[in-house]
């Protein structure tokens, strides 16, 4: 068959058409929350490095992370942790071929999602 | 790599809408998208009717009757009407299926349809599926032995027999692969689902002889590891198989050989 057009063919639509399953959203979630801590991370050590840095320094910068946006980002960073940790034990289910069935997947990413807020929520409470 | 939206030449535009049939009772509106090599424009999504009381139930018969009563031009491939040779491998309703198997009454409202996910469109709802077949002749789906040819046939025990269960039934549609955003992503290197279960299908094969090349062969960082159980393969596969864990297993197997 002559194949005239090979080099200027379109590519089909992807994430604009595709209904994603739950599975993949709590997938996607999974990387997002990743990059999220690390980014929590650098300003817990900013936190920590400006208390040893000097006072009026620290003042400013504890003030900024414990204003109603700072607690925000850190609730936030907190649930991230929970969901990523859960997410990533359910990972490890997986990686022993447990646990991957249609269905099963469909029942563990609630579960992984309910109890991600779950514990972050008794985490705010305990501390 | 990673790119989120469509190239400019791939971007959809509003197509025609095509004309109602007339003395129809009921009506289903399909949205469909269109691409012609020869005029130079860009893909469109055209609106047609279909006239439920003339049609059959499936997808695929409603394609087969626009086709018919509507607009010869419109484009797909189909064979077998049953699900058994994957020719009609869509995107219907957000997900891929076999149009011939998947029915209307499965989709509330509207059914859009598109060609199987980021793929080159050859033309309408037909994907060019060439890199996909080199993807599964890669892994060698044969028997691959060393020992003598046995007189009469290479023997299996009935229950070696049933570990190919599940992954023998595969035809090779694609919907699996071009439903994986790793595949989406870097199906230039990854083998995505439907070669990883097909390879797997041969490793775990008590007669084949290869299995360490086997192995060898997917040792890399793309080919087997860009699977990150996304799991929209075994979601999706219109034949109820599961890629994603025959690729834990083959996943398995790498840490098994070297602990």
């Amino acid at each position: 068959m002559a194949d005239v057009n090979r080099g200027k063919r379109p590519l089909s639509p992807h994430l604009q058409v595709y209904r994603l399953p739950l599975a993949a959203v709590t997938s996607i979630m999974n990387r997002i929350t990743g990059v999220g801590m690390t980014l929590a991370a650098v300003l817990i050590v900013w936190w920590f490095a400006a208390g040893a840095f000097d006072a009026d320094y620290f003042a400013w910068v504890d003030g900024l992370l414990t204003s109603w946006l700072g607690l925000l980002v850190l609730t936030l960073s907190l649930w991230a942790l929970w969901y990523h940790t859960l997410n990533s034990i359910r990972h490890l289910i997986w990686d022993t071929g447990r646990m991957m069935e249609v269905e099963i997947v469909e029942k563990s990413s609630w579960v992984v999602i309910g109890a991600s807020v779950v514990m972050t929520l008794l985490t705010l409470i305990v501390i | 790599m990673v790119q989120l939206t469509l190239p400019k030449n791939s971007q959809m535009r509003t197509g025609k809408t095509w004309p109602k049939p007339e003395g129809a009772r009921t009506l289903r509106k399909f949205r469909i998208y269109r691409w012609n090599p020869d005029d130079g424009q860009n893909p469109r999504v055209d609106t047609y009717f279909v006239d439920l009381d003339d049609c059959g139930p499936m997808v695929l018969d409603a394609l087969i009757w626009i086709k018919s009563n509507i607009d010869p031009t419109l484009t797909f491939r189909r064979s077998c009407r049953e699900g058994i040779c994957g020719s009609c491998a869509m995107n219907i309703d957000g997900g891929n299926e076999l149009a011939c198997i998947f029915g209307m009454d499965e989709v509330k409202g509207d059914v859009a349809i598109y060609p199987l996910p980021h793929m080159p469109v050859v033309k309408d709802l037909v994907p060019d599926l060439t890199h996909f077949y080199a993807q599964h002749a890669s892994i060698k789906p044969w028997l691959e032995t060393k020992s003598n040819t046995p007189a009469k046939e290479w023997r299996q025990s009935i229950e070696d027999r049933e570990k190919l269960d599940g992954l023998y039934e595969c035809v090779m549609c694609a919907c699996c692969s071009t439903a994986c955003p790793s595949y989406w992503w870097n199906g230039d290197r990854y083998l995505g689902p439907a070669a990883l279960l097909h390879a797997y299908r041969w490793i775990i094969d008590s007669r084949d002889e290869a299995t360490g090349e086997r192995l060898d062969d997917l040792h890399d960082p793309f080919k087997l590891y860009r699977c990150h159980t996304i799991m929209n393969c075994a979601k999706t596969c219109p034949k109820g198989l599961n890629p994603a864990k025959a690729i834990a297993e083959i996943k398995k197997q790498m840490v098994e050989r070297v602990v």
